[in-house]
């Protein structure tokens, strides 16, 4: 969907969506070249892009694609919906202090461990806002924010641990 | 008792501030129970713990604020207790910053008299004082304020003049008691960046309360106070 996004801003070759798509939104982990036109063979599939004369020169980058209505529709759509609002009740870190009371393991030294790990995370990321520019700051406060709760959970679960302990032993 | 100390990897300076084996108590309740901790110079370190779990205590016993009923705080070497009240009050004046949550500053003042206090308190001259109070305000983005009275001010400016108080004299410890928590976010995020960066500018070690992660996320390292004793957690990754 992001593909679709950054090719509704104007007509586009495959290397300029990857290059935009790796400077806003990759963060270290850059769109391999296949799934970029792999992608792009899709929209065209669907209807959602079409791709206008191959261009003369050398590469092998020469199509230039093109957002149709429908795909234009469908961002539209996509940009107004709300992310399902996930409460991560089932994630890792509630599945390991669950076992860990029900198996009689310690389950205050991994909400310590975990508690370590996160905040050594967050001060990466702090230092990552305080370096780069505002692209940086926001990405590393999406993180930071999430974090954060994670954190608050925590300290709230570590709080009830031999309640909770009573519950799931029970 | 291991006293928690700072990573290797912390630059510089051996150690400024020690704390062992600090018990307080107020009344009937134990706030500090045994509490050890050791500060890097040039570092800066946050305290977190839940509420009422000692924290706050413990900084006011570092800063010479509060006499613990046992143990020993040694800064630069030297016990506080081996001073006099009066060489505390010169310690606290000239060789410590203050920030806390809510500002305190004096609303009658205008801003740079606030940031220039410390140094008028130490003797300085009134136009050499405003003239280095002034300094810190373009640096601080209060431009054109230096006249303001504190009270016309937003909580984020008032909370950045508050800032330049502590740094202004160059304090070789600067003592931040939940320096954000009177603010949104946004201000909470431009005072930290902001004070951070001065303090490491400037060498100056700092000590910040907090029981924010993202606010402990700006310093070197963190420990936690829980009931009244201190533990480690994640070591210096700057």
């Amino acid at each position: 969907m992001a593909l679709l996004g950054l090719l509704d801003r104007e007509p586009s070759h495959g290397y300029d969506l990857k290059r935009d798509y790796d400077t806003f939104f990759g963060r270290g982990r850059p769109l391999p070249y296949g799934q970029v036109y792999a992608t792009l063979a899709r929209l065209a599939r669907d209807g959602k892009a079409v791709t206008g004369e191959t261009e003369p020169g050398a590469g092998p980058d020469r199509k230039r694609y093109r957002i149709t209505e429908r795909g234009r529709d469908e961002i539209e759509v996509w940009l107004s919906e709300p992310v399902p609002a996930e409460p991560h009740l089932q994630t890792d870190l509630f599945v390991k202090v669950v076992l860990s009371l029900m198996l009689g393991r310690p389950a205050e030294a991994y909400l310590d461990a975990q508690r370590t790990a996160h905040l050594r995370r967050m001060r990466e990321l702090t230092e990552l806002k305080q370096r780069g520019d505002l692209v940086d700051a926001l990405l590393a406060d999406h993180g930071l924010f999430h974090l954060d709760a994670d954190l608050r959970w925590i300290d709230i679960t570590a709080a009830r641990l031999a309640a909770l302990a009573g519950e799931v032993r029970a | 008792m291991t006293i928690v100390s700072a990573p290797s990897g912390v630059e510089a300076g051996g150690v400024i501030l020690e704390a062992q084996g600090l018990v307080l108590s107020f009344g009937e309740t134990p706030a500090l129970r045994g509490a050890n901790l050791s500060v890097e110079r040039g570092e800066v370190l946050a305290v977190m713990g839940p509420s009422g779990s000692g924290k706050s205590t413990l900084l006011y016993c570092l800063a010479g604020i509060l006499t613990p009923d046992a143990g020993v705080v040694r800064f630069d070497g030297r016990r506080l207790d081996d001073r006099s009240e009066k060489e505390r009050s010169k310690l606290r004046r000239d060789r410590f910053g203050f920030v806390f949550q809510f500002g305190q500053l004096v609303p009658e003042l205008t801003a740079e008299e606030n940031v220039a206090l410390p140094l008028l308190l130490g003797g300085l001259q009134r136009a050499q004082a405003l003239a280095s109070a002034r300094d810190w305000f373009e640096r601080l983005g209060l431009e054109g304020m230096e006249r303001h009275r504190t009270g016309e001010m937003s909580g984020g400016q008032a909370q950045r003049v508050a800032l330049a108080r502590g740094l202004v004299a160059q304090p070789d410890v600067l003592f931040a008691d939940e320096p954000t928590g009177s603010l949104d976010s946004l201000n909470g995020e431009v005072v930290m960046d902001l004070l951070t960066r001065a303090a490491r500018d400037q060498g100056t070690t700092v000590i910040i309360v907090t029981h924010e992660a993202r606010v402990a996320a700006y310093a070197d390292r963190e420990v936690i106070v829980r009931d009244g004793l201190v533990s480690s957690t994640a070591s210096a990754t700057r």
